[in-house]
């Protein structure tokens, strides 16, 4: 087994498929909350699969996407005005900050750089003593512990031109705001199974208890999708609301606890700004007082302006489910991944970005 | 962004004097480097989920055959029911 090429045999999908189509009875919305859940389905074709009572309904789970435009200002602002050598996660380059993206600072002469591990950040920094080097570590639960580790790497090498600007965020908190807005029209959920993998399942008990909603912690490749999907479906059909775990492979009940510890030696849970969803209470990670030295938040002042988002964008619905990306007006037309107006339309877990290339949705608004 | 890949570990080494266990971990046909820091327990030939540099889990084989099964398991439990049922 290799653990990918089986989970997308295209004969086990169809069977799961026509599962699906035999047990649901009545019209269901279903949210996967991850964005690369969303670029899966929306990729392998699996939306236009399943039948049309069962819907899909795209969650907020794209960290690039809900990065508050004011944190890429000041990742824009580290890179041309403090001279800092700017690394980040490729897809938080395009994001449109309020005057331009990372990318656009590094075309006009910046010094940002797309890294693949954080830990690569920390290397920079060992090889540029002269230089401030300054890691943008946005994610979810799944990303925190590599980015903590990479202050652990810089601690542990005496590495002190190193640091984070964090923007990160939670699941359970959002997955809570989606389900209290009076608009939300979810059922049931399918959960982030990488965010699992860290995290454990315990802290989705109380939203499955307090919400009366099935949640299927689920994984990503199309035959983990539509397994996932058939769970909830089955839950929904017989009127029951547990928490079960597709994707037990990878995730343990308990998550990873070397990932948890480290999580928790460097981190504190504190309040986040969402991009398109506003403030939510105790939804991020922010360093630990003691980890201030690496904290860039604290090691540069940074005072720039807060500038509001543009009307003509959608985005808050969109990651609430409330709204499908081909509904809003601007889709393909004004707002295109060349020139996005919101995040969802750069990273291609955004939901937008993940509909522009590959769905149906976008012949139909050309047609 | 929470994009996490299966691979297989070819070899492991420790660097920092046994502080940091990195390992050279095969994705098809691609092998690149990943910490071992979050999974103690990874050994040569194991399978791991990485993210960003870091593997955060081992895949654990017995439990990745429950998905081929369930199918047939469903089946099994409904006929039981009806079974019980008549």
């Amino acid at each position: 087994m290799k653990f990918i090429s089986e989970y997308r045999d295209a004969d086990v999908v169809a069977r799961y498929m026509d599962e699906i189509r035999r047990t649901a009875t009545r019209p269901w919305t279903i949210m996967e909350v991850c964005g690369g859940q969303t670029h899966s389905l929306v990729k392998n074709g699996l939306l236009q699969l399943l039948p049309d009572n069962v819907r899909m309904v795209h969650g907020p789970g794209c960290p690039v996407c809900v990065t508050p435009l004011h944190q890429i200002d000041k990742a824009v602002y580290l890179a041309e005005e403090k001279g800092v050598i700017l690394c980040s996660y490729g897809d938080m380059l395009r994001v449109p900050g309020s005057k331009r993206s990372l990318l656009e600072a590094k075309a006009a002469g910046a010094d940002v750089r797309i890294l693949y591990s954080p830990l690569e950040a920390v290397k920079i920094a060992r090889e540029n003593p002269g230089r401030e080097v300054v890691f943008f570590a946005v994610g979810f639960e799944t990303t925190a512990p590599a980015n903590a580790l990479s202050v652990i790497h810089a601690v542990r090498a005496g590495v002190s031109n190193y640091s984070i600007l964090t923007s990160h965020v939670l699941v359970p908190p959002a997955m809570e705001a989606v389900m209290n807005d009076e608009e939300s029209s979810i059922d049931g959920f399918l959960a982030a199974g990488h965010v699992c993998t860290i995290m454990g399942i315990d802290e989705y008990y109380p939203l499955a208890e307090r919400y009366q909603i099935p949640l299927v912690v689920t994984g990503f490749e199309p035959v983990d999708l539509v397994q996932g999907i058939l769970m909830v479906v089955r839950q929904l059909e017989k009127g029951t609301c547990h928490l079960e775990n597709q994707y037990s492979r990878v995730v343990r009940p308990e998550g990873n606890p070397e990932a948890r510890k480290m999580i928790g030696q460097v981190f504190e849970i504190a309040d986040r700004e969402w991009r398109g969803i506003g403030n939510i209470p105790m939804s991020g990670y922010e360093l630990r007082p003691e980890f201030s030295a690496y904290d860039a938040n604290k090691k540069f002042a940074v005072n720039i302006e807060k500038v509001p988002e543009s009307a003509e964008c959608i985005a808050g619905l969109v990651l609430k489910g409330i709204k499908k990306p081909h509904e809003c007006p601007q889709f393909g037309k004004k707002c295109k991944p060349q020139s996005p107006l919101g995040a969802p339309m750069v990273s291609s877990e955004g939901a937008c970005a993940a509909y522009y290339h590959f769905s149906q949705a976008m012949e139909e608004v050309v047609s | 962004m929470c994009l996490a890949i299966p691979g297989k570990i070819r070899s492991i080494e420790s660097r920092y004097d046994g502080l940091v266990r990195m390992a050279k971990v095969q994705f098809g046909g691609i092998v690149k480097e990943a910490s071992l820091e979050m999974v103690p327990a990874a050994r040569e030939g194991d399978y791991v989920l990485v993210h960003v540099g870091v593997a955060i889990s081992i895949v654990d084989e017995e439990e990745a055959q429950k998905t081929f099964e369930y199918l047939e398991q469903i089946g099994e439990i409904d006929d039981l029911i009806e079974h019980t049922q008549i």
